[in-house]
């Protein structure tokens, strides 16, 4: 069967890509979206194998809560960019900058 | 053996396909990457028996959340030639801390710290084991509050998408008004109109 | 004497002068006048009846608490009365002087505004100087040192839009402060060692005390009553302006004639002498002590004396005067003869009162001039006022049978007597004294009173002599000018004084002279073969040569002598010293702590400097605050990592 290591290596790897993605990214705001969403994987990558190895259902039902948390907020997310978007006619994240202290 | 081959396979596909993600130039691009990022992972869950969530994912995500995000580039008019320019100052750093990150997670993992050396082999599962079934019954009875409040937590979701993007009065919008809509009565779109029968000529 | 008696004499002046003060309109200027002169007199009545009571009725003396101000850990505040010869002495001076000089206020202050406001001071002051000498105990003593300074500070500054009358006052009670830095030290030292403020307390501990000694420097102790005696006098020196705290008694000639007289003449710088002399119980168990009173003592009194040759203004000399005669009564002090001193204090109240009050005289007719090389032959124009001042000169300067003669020369006798280290060199100071003292007495008499009319065109035509308001004063304090020497016999050897002051039979220079006593004619006569008064005599003829006979000499000698005429213009550079050296150094010292300390520390760097460090590491922090969202997510992965970091760090 498939080592438990095996599989948490592997969401160690998307955690950390989606990571890289985040600040790597400097022009488009969805990007930054989309590596949540890869971040979010992970995790659920982390849970999926527990559940498997404990043999306990719990760590599938929170990913099933996990799922839908991430379609709401990735739902809300887009609108917000959608909102942005009219107002500001740019995704470009270096010109979004209105939210400083 | 079989299903450790294609662990490997779908594995690297999916980390091809993180990989394509952040660094595609084209919105468009990464979106279709992370489709297919979704796909692999629906695959690999699938090896580990989580069959129902393997098939959520796709249908949930792929099908509805990916495709928002789809129909949210090409609705914006995003100006592509800006998107081309290359990488930021601080790529490096960025790519130090992802480092670290991994060498952390690596460090709570493969140095048998936290007991996962025990968890060597799963238990194989019985022969009419349903995986759609035990969720279900789980999630029905120990965990049905969270179950509520997700379902709210997803209405207050539409609640606020449209609350957000919706318009009123732009002009040139034409706008249904529901109210008048439902309290039509027929007298004002029909008229019942009598007349003579004619012979076939 | 009752309790009630004495309350009286205390207090009516301070009500008289109160309802002066705060009368204005509703008492009017003659009210004023009359309610304190009035205050005055029944304080001198008071004064005399007590004194007949203690000397006549032989009653004991009065020591009782009229009030407890306060108690603090044992210690009892209060206010209390202690009345015994010596107290009793003093009040009648006090009282009799300041009823002169209030009735000569009447007519010197007549056309001056601050009229009510003049005589109220003098009545608070009469008050504050009661309060001092029948105190019982420090502590009202202390209060009535303070009251005295402070009324002092007021009435020289009394005229108080000149510059140099602001300057003069505060002089005098900034140095009054410093001799009060080392009195309340001596109190304190009192306090400690004898665990009270109260006379008869700390008396009758004094022998315990005088054992002890104190470790100033390590490992040289020090005796403990010699440090408080001391101290004491140091408070004395500033009152009594001896050297180096002298530099104020010039600089107050400042304030109206009747003060200088009141209060720089007769009373105020007493208060020195009578602490002295009150505090003998303590002062006799330190021979250290006293032979530092002597030596400071007889030096102020010649130095002094120089100073008063060179002097031009009339009130300046008679200032120099006191000077003196108070470095007279200090080293009667010193050498133990406190009896004398006081003596020498109360001929002294009588005749140089009476000789301020002359100047004043002359100074009003004269239209407020003060410059004596602008005066002469005044003696005809003013005869009264002239044949008064003549009085009190000679007995400055100890002629035969006038009361100053017996005073000075018995002091002079008795230091010559006395045993202790500086006793010599004192003698010598005092006896040429007597030669400088016969000189700037005389100098000053011939060139106000005798020669050549020296006025200008404009004092010739306004002069006018002054009325008998002014005039009767004088002759009132002639009288005892004249007179009251003879009360030396029962004053000095008859055992006057009794358990007031205490002497220590080895060191008793008074009782030696008592034993060879053989009255006071007798004194009179064996002046007649004994020094000073040939020194005297020497000093009148220098005087009368160097101003009548041959006034150019006076500038030959002049221009010879310059440096000497330069030290003495100068006053020795005391004034000098403290302004240029001590004052700008404290200053300056002042300057630094202000910039270094206050200003560049406490402000800069506390408060402005956290202040401003605050708002520069804001400015820092602000950076953080990019708007960009990417940077937060940045930030928030970084801080995330960290943390995961030192999970494991420490796990």
């Amino acid at each position: 069967m498939i080592p438990l290591e095996y599989l948490l290596t592997l969401s160690a790897i998307l955690f950390a890509l989606s990571v890289a993605g985040i600040f790597l990214n400097r022009k488009n705001v969805l990007l930054l979206l989309m590596c949540i969403e890869l971040l979010l994987l992970a995790a659920n990558f982390n849970f999926i194998a527990f559940s498997r190895y404990l043999g306990q259902l719990d760590g599938q039902i929170f990913v099933f809560f996990v799922l839908t948390v991430a379609a709401a907020e990735s739902a809300i997310g887009l609108a917000i960019v959608v909102v942005l978007f009219r107002d500001r006619r740019t995704i470009n994240v270096e010109q979004l900058n209105r939210l400083e202290g | 053996m079989l299903p450790l081959i294609l662990f490997y396979v779908f594995a690297t596909i999916l980390v091809g396909a993180a990989v394509g993600v952040i660094s595609s130039r084209n919105p468009v691009y990464s979106a279709l990457y992370l489709v297919l990022c979704f796909v692999t992972s629906a695959a690999i869950w699938m090896l580990m028996e989580a069959e129902f969530l393997a098939l959520v994912l796709v249908l949930v995500y792929v099908g509805a959340v990916m495709v928002l995000f789809l129909f949210v580039v090409m609705m914006l008019d995003i100006d592509l030639e800006q998107l081309r320019a290359g990488f930021t100052r601080f790529a490096w750093l960025g790519w130090i801390i992802a480092a670290v990150v991994v060498v952390e997670i690596a460090g709570v993992v493969v140095t048998h710290r936290l007991g996962i050396d025990v968890l060597r082999a799963a238990a194989p599962l019985p022969a009419n084991y349903s995986n759609t079934t035990q969720l279900g019954t789980l999630l029905y009875t120990h965990y049905v509050y969270p179950f509520e409040i997700a379902a709210m937590l997803l209405l207050v979701a539409i609640v606020t998408a449209i609350a957000l993007t919706l318009r009123h009065h732009r002009p040139g919008l034409k706008v249904q008004d529901v109210a008048r809509q439902v309290a039509v009565r027929a007298s004002e779109r029909v008229r019942i109109v009598q007349m003579e029968t004619e012979e076939r000529e | 004497m009752s309790e009630t008696l004495l309350l009286a004499i205390a207090l009516l002046p301070l009500l008289a002068a109160l309802l002066a003060a705060l009368g204005g309109k509703a008492i009017g200027r003659a009210g004023a006048a009359a309610v304190t002169i009035g205050a005055v007199a029944l304080s001198f009545i008071g004064s005399c009846v007590v004194m007949k009571d203690l000397v006549v009725d032989h009653a004991p003396s009065f020591n009782g608490t009229v009030y407890t101000w306060l108690i603090s850990d044992g210690l009892h505040i209060q206010v209390g009365f202690l009345v015994d010869h010596l107290s009793a002495l003093m009040m009648v001076v006090v009282t009799f002087v300041s009823l002169c000089v209030h009735v000569y206020t009447l007519g010197y202050m007549r056309e001056d505004p601050g009229y009510q406001r003049f005589f109220a001071y003098i009545c608070l002051f009469t008050f504050s100087m009661l309060m001092l000498v029948m105190s019982n105990n420090f502590m009202q003593l202390f209060f009535g040192w303070e009251a005295v300074g402070v009324v002092s500070y007021l009435l020289i500054g009394f005229w108080y839009t000149r510059p140099s009358a602001i300057f003069a006052s505060l002089k005098a009670f900034l140095v009054n402060r410093v001799g009060d830095l080392g009195f309340l030290l001596g109190i304190a030292g009192v306090l400690y060692f004898t665990g009270s403020l109260d006379y008869q307390s700390v008396f009758a501990a004094a022998p315990a005390v005088a054992g002890k000694s104190v470790m100033l420097i390590s490992g040289h102790p020090s005796s403990a009553m010699t440090l408080i005696c001391i101290c004491l006098f140091i408070g004395a020196m500033g009152k009594s302006a001896q050297m180096p705290l002298h530099v104020w008694l010039p600089d107050s000639m400042e304030g109206p004639t009747p003060i200088s007289a009141l209060i720089h003449a007769a009373t105020m710088v007493t208060a020195g002498i009578f602490m002295v002399a009150r505090m003998s119980p303590l002062f006799e168990y330190s021979q250290a002590a006293l032979s530092f009173v002597l030596v400071i003592g007889a030096s102020t009194a010649f130095f002094m004396g120089l100073l008063g040759i060179v002097a031009t203004d009339i009130k300046r000399v008679i200032a120099y005067s006191t000077l003196s005669q108070l470095g007279y009564m200090t080293a009667g002090l010193g050498a133990s003869a406190y009896s004398a001193a006081i003596f020498h204090l109360m001929t002294h109240a009588f005749f140089k009162a009476l000789l301020f009050l002359a100047a004043g005289a002359v100074i009003i007719a004269m239209h407020h001039e003060q410059d004596m090389r602008k005066m002469g032959g005044l003696r005809r124009r003013m005869p009264v006022t002239y044949w008064t001042a003549m009085v009190g000169a000679l007995a400055l300067i100890g002629t035969p049978f006038f009361s100053g003669f017996f005073s000075k020369d018995a002091l002079i006798e008795l230091v010559h007597a006395s045993h202790l280290h500086g006793a010599v060199y004192a003698y010598w100071c005092v006896l040429l004294s007597v030669f400088v003292t016969a000189l700037y007495t005389f100098r000053m008499m011939f060139l106000t009173f005798h020669g050549p009319e020296r006025l200008d065109h404009h004092a010739r035509e306004h002069f006018h002599d002054v009325g008998w308001d002014m005039k009767g004063p004088l002759v009132a304090l002639a009288i005892p000018s004249l007179l009251a020497g003879y009360t030396i016999g029962p004053v000095l050897f008859g055992g006057y004084f009794g358990d007031s002051i205490r002497v220590f039979p080895s060191q008793d220079v008074v009782g030696q002279l008592g034993r060879e006593w053989a009255g006071s004619l007798h004194f009179a006569l064996h002046a007649f073969v004994s020094l000073p008064l040939y020194i005297a005599a020497a000093g009148v003829l220098t005087a009368w040569v160097f101003v009548l006979q041959k006034p150019q000499w006076g500038d030959a000698v002049r221009q010879r002598l310059v440096l000497l005429n330069r030290i003495l213009a100068n006053k020795f550079y005391f004034d000098w010293f403290n302004e240029h050296v001590l004052v700008r150094a404290t200053r300056a010292l002042g300057t630094a702590l202000w910039r270094g300390g206050d200003q560049a520390v406490i402000d800069g760097m506390a408060v402005n400097g956290s202040v401003g460090s605050i708002g520069r590491l804001a400015g820092v922090a602000r950076q953080l605050q990019s708007g960009f969202l990417y940077s937060y997510a940045f930030w928030m992965i970084i801080g995330l990592a960290a943390l995961l970091g030192w999970f494991l760090i420490r796990v």
